[in-house]
């Protein structure tokens, strides 16, 4: 067995390397469908975090995933990438446009819709990985077997977005009152 | 709506290789570091699947930041090649490599850098390539030059390229560094020191490789990167949802 390459932080100048013009569009841009997942980065201090990336992946709205080890097949769906990356800007905003995902089988159960996201940023050594939640599926949330893992209705409460006029919006905390759950992936 | 689906299995996690996210002699992790433990995440569907990234992301010069301008940058040329494995040495094919840097005197393109050191007109900095078949990737670039930063008295970041990874799945992402053999910075260097394994370091420097110099051209240095392995079957994740805390 191969021991694994570390990580390293992707400092304050990652905006050399790795935005791309269609970055935030996880679904093509003007396609219709489409919501706006919007939110910021905030640190300890509640201070925007204006070097963070933000990376999100998920299935489709039929809960598929464009990927071979899906053991019910690839589908792949024109104008969807499943992947958003988007940089944070001066105010610690970010956005990806994107398709909701419907839900994905477990195991165990049925998992509610929900997208995987990295946020990577200066002062960060590793990337840290959290999940965006909807509002709007109350029941799904109920049974999820993530969310349903987390001790308090507060934990469950920071990976729940909320309703926008265009989509969604999920901020993140990454440190001190109301610190987003992040994830050991 | 979702049906069944047979259980899939996960990667194994490598706890203790990778840095932690508090720690103080990197200063700008104190406000930006979670304060609660992490919770453990299975890897389900959305975790063992990844955007396969390809050669659509990719334009015929872009592994050559030498090759981007006008003219030809400043500085030592090099070829920067080498594998993007996992943990069971299995090759990963086709995969996304993305990489960064300072120019040959230490300078980043990039309005956050101005420090007393000149840009260079023909050198931006930015790279990228997909593996091939075996997993084998290339770039030709110059030597960054070390840069000094204000995180403690007198710092200076040793010589290094940024690498970002994809692999296959979520789970594998990997963003790192690439740093040369002998580098005297090392020692005061947070970023090197807050890997807690002296051999976990060891595997952020390249290898100068002779054989794949380019003779009146290029040196050369070989670098893989091992990004995490399949487990062999589902317990482990199963384990891992009932181990939450
Ligand atoms: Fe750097």
């Amino acid at each position: 067995m191969e021991p694994t390459t570390p990580s390293q932080t992707v400092g304050p100048y990652l905006h050399i390397g790795l935005p791309w013009p269609d970055g935030p569009f996880a679904l093509r841009e003007g396609a219709p469908g489409g919501v706006w997942l919007r939110g910021t980065v905030t640190d300890g201090a509640g201070a925007p975090v204006a070097d963070a990336l933000i990376e999100t992946w998920q299935a489709d709205p039929e809960g598929r995933f464009d990927h071979p080890d899906d053991p019910r097949g690839a589908v792949r769906r024109e104008g969807f990438r499943g992947f958003g990356r988007c940089p944070t800007d001066g105010e610690g905003r970010w956005g990806v446009y994107t398709l909701k995902p419907g839900p994905v089988p477990g195991p165990p159960g049925v998992q509610a819709p929900h997208i995987d996201v990295s946020v990577f940023a200066r002062g960060m050594l590793h990337r840290t990985v959290t999940r965006v939640y909807f509002p709007d599926e109350a029941e799904a949330n109920a049974v999820d077997p993530v969310l349903s893992s987390l001790d308090s209705p507060e934990e469950r409460a920071t990976l729940i977005a909320q309703e926008t006029e265009d989509g969604y919006r999920f901020d993140i905390r990454l440190q001190g009152e109301g610190e987003t759950v992040f994830f050991d992936i | 709506m979702a049906e069944d689906a047979p259980a899939v299995p996960g990667y194994r996690r490598d706890p203790g290789v990778h840095p932690p996210l508090d720690y103080p002699g990197y200063k700008s992790t104190g406000l930006r570091h979670p304060e609660r433990p992490l919770k453990v995440l299975p890897h389900l569907l959305t975790e063992v699947t990844g955007p396969l990234l390809g050669e659509d992301r990719v334009g015929p010069l872009d592994h050559d930041l030498t090759r981007r301008h006008e003219g030809e940058p400043m500085g030592q040329r090099i070829i920067v090649h080498g594998r993007v494995l996992d943990a069971d040495g299995r090759p990963v094919p086709h995969t996304l490599v993305e990489i960064w840097q300072a120019n040959a005197g230490g300078r980043y393109r990039h309005k956050g850098d101005n420090w007393p050191c000149p840009l260079d007109p023909n050198f931006t900095g930015v790279g990228r390539t997909v593996t091939d078949g075996q997993g084998r990737y290339s770039f030709t670039t110059i030597r960054p030059g070390a840069y000094p930063w204000k995180n403690h008295d007198n710092a200076w970041r040793p010589a290094h390229i940024h690498f970002s990874l994809f692999g296959r799945a979520f789970t594998q992402r990997l963003v790192t560094q690439m740093y040369f053999p002998g580098d005297p910075l090392f020692f005061q260097d947070p970023m090197w020191n807050s890997i807690p394994d002296p051999a976990a370091r060891e595997r952020l420097v390249a290898r100068y490789d002779h054989e794949r110099t380019e003779p009146e051209w290029a040196l050369a240095y070989a670098w893989d990167i091992v990004l995490r392995g399949r487990a062999s079957t589902v317990f482990e994740h199963e384990l891992a949802l009932e181990d939450d805390d």
